[in-house]
């Protein structure tokens, strides 16, 4: 305990210096401002920034590209809850309940709640982080590739049960995701599958290009195909601070999705986009009326808010003990850490304490800035998505384009952005929801190759998925997910439950 | 950032002051575009932003880097071999696109020796062979000896088809006529966290991804293909003395500008970049991450070109041998 208070003041003395400070600041407002505009998401702007970060210390350096990241996540929500656009792949659940919430005129409410439950969330993940990372990076070893693709299965049957609309277009629509991602260079043999020769084919499909086609784009050609029905919030955002009521239908909720947020965000394999899913399905089965979920259940923000947030916090953690990266940002990050010399792994730790510390507590600092910087905000980020549309589409769609280019510096990257942006706008004429299809497709990509090696590893026996206790109780609670959302009755209720 | 635009400024004043007819000389008079052929992060792109910055300072106009990554770095390159010769776009190639590419992609787009005017070699990565930290083998001949016995029973992990990871070990299996069970990873990352926890047996890696983890007793190091032994890893023994003369294999980065650069460009750049290696601001860093820095003739952007020479007749029949599918 004594070395938990020493670790952590050692921390907040190197992230409340003048100029670190600033730079937290600094990355938290970028990161907000990148969140909140749809097409410029934090790995784009992360790698336009390293360069920047040469002139500061490596300390200052990682908080202000931190600081991104996770204001990012914020804005991310922000845009989810007023414009039905999730900026990030974490903010995709908050888009179901906090776009209706803001449709009944509660949209300060669901940003007020978002903000909260994000600083609850995020101040809960930095002690975490602070007093189990030692401890918690074991859990990562237990996780070979038996047990990840289990854990991938786990979370597809949860997309299924999560989707609106029937269990049977929620499936198909997962499976194109899980086709998509197997586009691209075979891994073990390194055939070219799919491709039909296109050389902008071979890595496969980027996930920005299919997110931002599919929602950045589809849904501006959804607007101009149906103009009054233009999705940013036209009333009022009414108050920001929720009431007393509001308080108590969201204090378990959130408590719920930072356990389960963060527990999922420990795990390498990009865990934290699994945290928003999980919570909101379990907020709905445990609500009394799931009913509700779907029209703006506040629940249904709060929850995955805060799971979101502190997944994106706990993602550290792989990466700062185990030098291990969990997802694109994360990889970043180590390419960030390793321009400044410092190599990540176990030892940044004990050999460089301060940097380690130092973060740690800027994290925190950084969520009270951002509850800070946000919720006076909020008006500001409101008028510039209030902006009318014949000056905000040709806007996003720059903004998306230049988002796209920057990733690969390829135009075909671009392209291939408009060609989802169509497919989504099909998707959405046909009555498809095109969340799973992502989910599907990020998680397909892994599947396949934890699915791969883990049969590898086992000469082709299918056992191994279940003589691992972890794989197999994984596999259990998917089989158990499906099983209840399949069962008639319930099935009934579902429907009833998302019927518009 | 008064430093840089003080010397910037100097450089700038020199250049205008020595300003003769010749287009050449007075290169460079705007930023000059890298290309690195991979994500933003990784190692090569770190020795190219590394070496880049300091490069600028000399050459008194900005290195922009691109990162155009995809098809083992196939892709960047291809596109930087088709760029205009004027110096205004360069790349950083690395062992991969210049060495092992011809063999993997036989649809490969430029030729590594033919299509590039050679500037000079910048830095390379150490390639170690790591084993899960309970293999049962002492040093690198008992750990030779065992392989051969397990054979398909042993279990390899590589970064993917192309990885430098991939390469490096087919030279090493090919070498000591092993044959193990070889498992895909889409990074070494992942690689490392399995062997960590047990699951794979044995890999060949970059310096940069391992010396804290083996540093930490992680994982073990049987050896090092250099001729020297690294600073950083002053326990882990080199091929040469754990019995393995022959396996010399280092991850290379060099930089490249397409054919037909004016021979003056292709000595400015030269020139900056040896300048940019004896910086010992620039040469600390290197030597950090683990790098290898040319030395005297090395340094030359002949040597270089006939290194790539040497590199691409070297791989292909080892990659053929090692049964790798071409794409």
């Amino acid at each position: 305990m004594e070395a938990f208070f020493g670790n952590l003041e050692l921390g907040f003395t190197t992230a409340l210096s003048l100029q670190n400070i600033a730079l937290c600041f600094g990355g938290c407002l970028i990161g907000t401002l990148v969140g909140i505009l749809p097409g410029v998401g934090p790995i784009a702007t992360i790698a336009i920034l390293l360069p920047l970060t040469f002139q500061v210390d490596p300390t200052g350096a990682l908080i202000m590209l931190a600081g991104i990241y996770y204001g990012a996540q914020y804005g991310g929500s922000t845009t989810a809850i007023l414009v039905n656009i999730p900026g990030e792949a974490t903010s995709v659940v908050t888009t179901l309940d906090g776009h209706q919430m803001a449709r009944n005129g509660r949209a300060g409410i669901a940003l007020g709640v978002a903000a909260i439950g994000s600083f609850f969330a995020g101040t809960v993940a930095t002690m975490v982080i602070a007093a189990l990372g030692v401890p918690l990076t074991k859990l990562a070893l237990i996780f070979g590739p038996a047990e990840y693709f289990s854990l991938m299965i786990m979370g597809l049957a949860f997309a299924v049960v999560l989707a609106r609309g029937s269990i049977l277009k929620a499936g198909a629509v997962i499976f194109v995701g899980l086709l998509l991602s197997t586009i691209g260079t075979d891994l073990q043999t390194g055939d070219e599958r799919l491709t039909f020769g296109m050389i902008d084919l071979m890595d496969g499909i980027d996930f920005a290009v299919l997110a931002m086609g599919l929602f950045g784009f589809a849904e501006i050609l959804r607007n101009l195909d149906n103009p009054e029905t233009r999705d940013v919030v036209k009333t009022k955002i009414g108050r920001l601070l929720p009431s007393m009521q509001d308080f108590k239908d969201s204090a378990l909720p959130v408590l719920r999705g930072t356990f389960l947020g963060g527990t999922l965000g420990i795990l390498p394999g990009n865990g934290a986009v699994l945290g928003p899913f999980a919570s909101y399905t379990l907020e709905k089965k445990l609500a009394k009326d799931p009913r509700r979920f779907g029209k703006g259940a506040i629940e249904g923000v709060a929850g995955p808010e805060a799971a979101n947030n502190a997944g994106a916090q706990t993602a550290f953690i792989p990466l700062l003990t185990l030098g291990i990266p969990p997802n694109a940002v994360m990889a970043l990050m180590v390419g960030a850490m390793t321009i400044h010399g410092i190599i990540p792994g176990p030892q940044v730790m004990t050999k460089t304490p301060e940097l380690f510390w130092g973060m740690i507590a800027s994290m925190w600092i950084g969520n009270l800035m951002l509850l800070i910087i946000n919720l006076p905000l909020i008006g500001l980020w409101v008028r510039l998505l209030k902006v009318p549309y014949r000056l905000m589409f040709p806007a996003i769609l720059l903004f998306c384009c230049i988002g796209i280019y920057s990733i690969n510096n390829d135009a075909g990257d671009v392209l291939m952005t408009a060609f989802f942006g169509f497919a989504g706008y099909a998707f959405y004429k046909f009555g498809f929801e095109p969340a799973p299809l992502l989910l599907g497709f990020v998680l397909g990509k892994l599947m396949e190759e934890k699915l791969r090696q883990a049969l590898i590893l086992s000469r082709g026996d299918f056992a191994t998925f279940v003589t691992s206790p972890v794989s197999a109780g994984l596999l259990l609670v998917a089989a158990l997910v499906i099983v209840v959302a399949i069962l008639p009755t319930v099935r009934k209720g579902r429907e009833e439950a998302f019927l518009e | 950032m008064k430093r840089t635009f003080a010397a910037i400024a100097v450089a700038a004043a020199t250049l205008t002051g020595a300003s003769t007819s010749a287009w050449a000389q007075n290169y460079p008079t705007r930023p000059i575009t890298m290309i690195v052929p991979f994500a933003a992060g990784g190692p090569t792109d770190v020795v190219a932003r590394i070496v880049g910055e300091s490069m600028s300072k000399t050459l008194g106009q900005q290195i922009v880097i691109e990162n155009v990554a995809g098809a083992g770095g196939t892709t960047g390159i291809t596109r930087g071999a088709q760029a205009q010769p004027d110096g205004y776009t360069i790349m950083m190639g690395h062992m991969g696109t210049h060495g092992a590419a011809p063999a993997l992609y036989p649809k490969l787009r430029y030729d590594p020796t033919k299509d590039f005017a050679p500037i000079g070699m910048a830095a390379g990565t150490p390639i170690l062979i790591v084993a899960r930290k309970d293999y049962p083998a002492k040093d690198l001949k008992e750990f030779i000896a065992r392989l051969k016995t397990e054979q398909d029973k042993a279990n390899e992990a590589h970064a993917g088809v192309g990885s430098v990871s991939f390469t490096t070990c087919t030279m090493f299996n090919v070498m000591n006529g092993i044959k193990p069970t070889r498992v895909p990873y889409t990074g070494t990352g992942p690689v490392i966290n399995d062997m960590i926890g047990g699951k794979v047996d044995y890999a060949c890696d970059q310096i940069v991804n391992l010396v804290t983890q083996i540093q930490g007793g992680n994982i073990r190091a049987y050896a090092i293909a250099t001729p020297a032994r690294s600073p950083a890893l002053p326990d882990v023994p080199t091929t040469k003395e754990a019995g393995l003369p022959d396996y010399q294999v280092s991850a290379w980065n060099a930089v490249f500008a397409p054919k037909n650069t004016p021979p003056a460009v292709v000595a400015k750049l030269n020139e900056a970049l040896v300048k940019a290696l004896d910086d010992p601001g620039t040469k600390k860093r290197l030597l950090d991450l683990g790098g290898v820095l040319p030395e005297g003739k090395e340094r030359t952007s002949a040597w270089l070109g006939e290194y790539v020479a040497q590199e691409v007749a070297r791989w292909t029949p080892i990659l053929k041998a090692g049964g790798v599918v071409a794409p």
